[in-house]
């Protein structure tokens, strides 16, 4: 059945200024946060109850229409792409703050509120822990879809290490509680499968998570060094110290130009390198720790160490960092990030790979990185009006995301596989590590109507008997190939 | 009765373990894998046909110091583990009961089983970074990545955490390990007023502390321990020594604090004669759960920020009336240690959620569409 025949029933359900069907009005939603891609949703819904949800996927299911849930759509690898002959449910209206539990250290939430929000309710006592970048618009429904991390997730983990309740309606309707404000739900961890599934097992309608006390102080530092290279070392000896710090973030020399043009903080334009440390926690134990960090600082040879004396300069050093994806605007009018991730030790190489592919397609690539975890948001700086260039770009970001793997490690730390990544995901996992991905979807989707075309690199049916992808012998043979 | 014989693998590679999972899914035999054996008897009644045992897969395959990751057989028994960890100052942040150090690695992630480190360092589902699973067709898969941060694919390795070896056989893990605090030093508070504690617990847990570990026990009396670890442990463990005080418990506090936190692991499991269960309750309840252990002539440890209680009482104390006195405070009650006839009483998981049963059973036939694995072993009969 076409999507357009379902307008009226979908009206009917979420009311007519729950649902957009005018043409020009549906382009709004064409893109997410990736903005190289675009397709025009059939119809557009903006449920305000678990129920209208729930009808409107059941209408879905009866008609056999996909459909693709969307947050604040702020995603990076396309993940909330529409389809065109499909229906995209929009979460963005459910944004009540349902419940704060300070004495058992729960919120409740509708999807639609905003990472920053949920800090707001439960401060000045709490905080929720995971913060990516995007927290003042991203919604938490989307956070849950791509286990989001952020800057603080070296230390207090990502939003999967947080949810401990959902009430989900899967692709067929139905809706149902998993987990709930107490731990350890007996049974499958089916939370722990659908946190990061991004969007393809179901919609999270309502969340419970956990909050944690604020920090008694912060202390935070920037180092600048000649090269990238003690900077990762310094990195290294830190956490070989023992010490767990808030955030460890990095920044090269093409992110230091772009950024103190921007924000004109003070960075020496010069520094190959600038390290930001921020250690969070009690009172003696940081003072102490911090003592180690700069000292680790200057063993490696920093060039300069300027400690915040107070909430003003800490900001100013944040404000640098979190300018560097803007700030790119003063290389080139595009860029492409990727979101590589590799094992701490393996940095420099890696980093070295980065800059002579850079030298090889002839494009700046500027590098801001959690460096704790080994993810790095290499920016790929090009010129999408020079004919030739997007292209380029786009295969100098391939290799780059190669090198990652080719360094033990993964093509995606926080940003999601998407529709952006997938082709990827083969480099990364056999035939049969994806026929197991593909099991887990289709108990929850055996039709695959949830954000079909997203995550698995190449379209795979659920079978009723399920058994792995085996290949057939003229293929062994190299008689045929598989499309 | 007389039983027929079960007969027991020992796969000494992964791909070895594939095809004996192969074989015994080609004629239907029922398997129960068996990693220490130290928790074998957990789940509802199960008579497999054929053991897969991991006491070869036993290797610390790597121990990445500087990345702080390490992957493991399952059947690497976490006292081992822990040696070559400490060697660098490290260790995997999973302290559960270890039963004379047999414990393995995949036996505790698969029974979703913890000690008192949860407090800081979450469940075992929490630390594990990559898993190795063999399917009962012999399908070798593997899902996450040897680095401490990534989305790629589905999380399999959560939904093998606590699945009691319903879903397939773990073979291999990639784990984040943590650094051994340099010191550690433990305020202990002692009450025998339920209502002095609770506002001790709520006290320390919402205060701005970083607690290494932060558990309770009440036998007659009370008493909560709170341990501090890093480079200058004493500062914060001053200011849970006012707090305590405040709530009105005697304090005292020790740096040679070992025996006290094996002490509180090993309570949760319960001596010949004794029943155990895990009860899930709200941290704020702590006093509720109380009342219902006095009731039931019990003894307790747990995680008092966690809302995580493991209740022991006499075996002569019907499961169900455990169930009944429980009912209003722990949202989820499950057996553990017991006696043959308590477990046949048959309410080891309590009643699931019908619409949840149904999507775990579609879990389940997808991952092992034979059912040999432990079948009728899990919640719900799975």
């Amino acid at each position: 059945m076409d999507v357009a025949e379902l307008v009226d029933e979908l009206i009917s359900i979420c009311g007519a200024d729950g649902v957009v069907s005018d043409a020009v009005a549906r382009r709004t939603y064409e893109s997410d946060g990736l903005l190289q891609y675009k397709v025009q949703p059939g119809a557009v819904v903006l449920p305000t109850t678990t129920e209208q949800v729930s009808r409107v996927v059941s209408l879905c299911h009866r008609n056999e229409i996909p459909w693709v849930a969307r947050g604040s759509g702020t995603g990076l690898s396309g993940g909330a792409l529409p389809v065109a002959d499909g229906v995209l449910i929009v979460m963005s209206r459910m944004r009540k703050i349902l419940e704060v539990d300070l004495a058992n250290q729960r919120v409740v939430l509708e999807p639609g509120v905003t990472n920053r929000e949920i800090s707001m309710a439960v401060s000045p006592s709490h905080f929720y822990p995971p913060d990516p970048s995007s927290q003042i618009v991203c919604s938490i429904g989307g956070n849950i879809a791509e286990n989001s991390g952020g800057l603080h997730c070296f230390k207090y983990g990502f939003t999967t290490n947080y949810v401990h309740g959902l009430e989900v309606v899967l692709p067929d309707g139905q809706v149902v509680e998993l987990g709930g404000k107490e731990m350890d739900a007996p049974g499958y961890d089916l939370i722990g499968a659908f946190v990061g599934s991004e969007g393809t097992l179901g919609i999270a309608t309502r969340i419970t998570l956990r909050i944690v006390p604020v920090p008694e102080t912060v202390r935070t530092l920037i180092a600048y060094f000649k090269s990238v290279g003690p900077a990762g070392q310094t990195v290294s000896d830190i956490v070989a110290d023992g010490a767990l710090p808030g955030a460890i973030e990095m920044m090269d020399n093409a992110a230091i130009k772009a950024c103190e043009d921007s924000t004109h903080i003070g960075m020496p334009i010069d520094a190959g390198a600038a390290l930001i440390v921020e250690l969070d926690g009690p009172e003696a134990e940081c003072e102490a720790r911090f003592e180690g960090v700069v000292k680790n600082c200057e063993n490696n040879g920093a060039t300069e160490v300027h400690v915040a004396a107070n909430e003003a300069e800490r900001e100013l050093i944040w404000k640098a960092r979190k300018a560097a994806f803007a700030a790119m605007g003063r290389i080139a009018p595009n860029y492409y990030v990727q979101d590589g991730v590799i094992p701490r030790t393996r940095l420099g190489e890696v980093l070295e790979r980065i800059a002579s592919l850079g030298r090889e397609y002839d494009l700046v690539v500027a590098n801001v990185f959690h460096a704790g975890d080994g993810n790095l948001h290499p920016l790929v700086c090009y010129d999408g009006s020079v004919p030739g260039e997007a292209e380029r770009a786009e295969e100098c970001a391939g290799l780059i995301v190669q090198a990652c793997l080719d360094a033990g490690g993964s093509i995606t730390g926080e940003h999601g596989v998407g529709i952006d990544k997938k082709r990827f995901m083969s480099g990364m996992f056999t035939d049969d590590d994806l026929a197991v991905f593909q099991r887990l979807r289709c108990a929850f989707d055996p039709e695959q109507r949830a954000n079909p075309g997203k995550v698995m690199p190449t379209p795979r049916l659920c079978g009723e008997v399920p058994g792995p992808y085996r290949r057939h012998p003229l293929e062994v043979a190299g008689i045929a190939e598989r499309v | 009765m007389a039983k027929t014989e079960i007969r027991t693998e020992t796969p000494a590679t992964p791909s070895e373990a594939a095809e004996a999972m192969q074989a015994l899914a080609a004629d239907g035999t029922p398997l129960r894998v068996r990693g220490g054996g130290t928790k074998f008897a957990w789940g509802s009644e199960c008579e497999p046909g054929a053991i897969i045992s991991t006491a070869s897969l036993t290797e610390v395959k790597e121990h990445n110091a500087a990345d702080m990751t390490a992957i493991l057989g399952s059947g690497t028994p976490l006292a081992q583990a822990q040696e070559t960890f400490a060697k660098s100052g490290q260790m995997l942040a999973l302290d559960p009961p270890l039963v004379g150090e047999a414990a393995t690695i995949g036996g505790i992630i698969a029974t979703n089983d913890s000690g008192p480190l949860r407090h800081r360092y979450r469940a075992a589902r929490d630390l594990v970074l990559g898993m190795t699973v063999v399917l009962s067709d012999g399908t070798l898969a593997r899902s996450g990545s040897r680095v401490i941060k990534n989305v790629a694919g589905y999380d399999i390795a959560k939904l093998f955490a606590g699945s009691l070896g319903t879903l397939g056989l773990i073979v291999e893990v990639i784990v984040r390990l943590h650094p051994l605090p340099r010191r550690t030093v433990t305020v202990l508070g002692e009450s025998a007023d339920p209502a002095s504690l609770q506002s001790a617990l709520f006290d320390l847990g919402h205060a701005p502390l970083e607690i290494e570990a932060f558990d309770v026990a009440w036998a007659g009396g009370g008493r909560v321990l709170a341990r501090f670890g890093g480079v200058a442990p004493e500062g914060q463990a001053a200011n849970a020594r006012i707090l305590l005080n405040k709530a009105g418990l005697d304090v005292t506090e020790t740096d040679d604090d070992a025996a006290n936190w094996t002490d509180q692991r090993d309570a949760q499991r319960a001596p010949q004669g004794e029943v155990s269960v895990k009860l899930s309750a709200l941290p704020a309840d702590f006093e509720k759960v109380v009342a219902a252990t006095q009731r039931l002539g019990g003894r307790l440890v747990g995680r008092a920020g966690l809302g995580l209680y493991w209740l022991r009482t006499p075996s002569t104390v019907a499961l169900g009336e455990i169930r009944s006195q429980l009912s209003t405070v722990a949202r989820h009650i499950v057996l553990l240690d017991a006696p043959d006839d308590v477990r046949a009483e048959g309410q080891v998981w309590g009643e699931p959620d019908p619409g949840t049963l149904r999507l775990m059973q579609a879990v389940k036939s997808r991952f092992d569409p034979a059912g040999i694995c432990a079948p009728g072993l899990f919640v719900g009969g799975i």
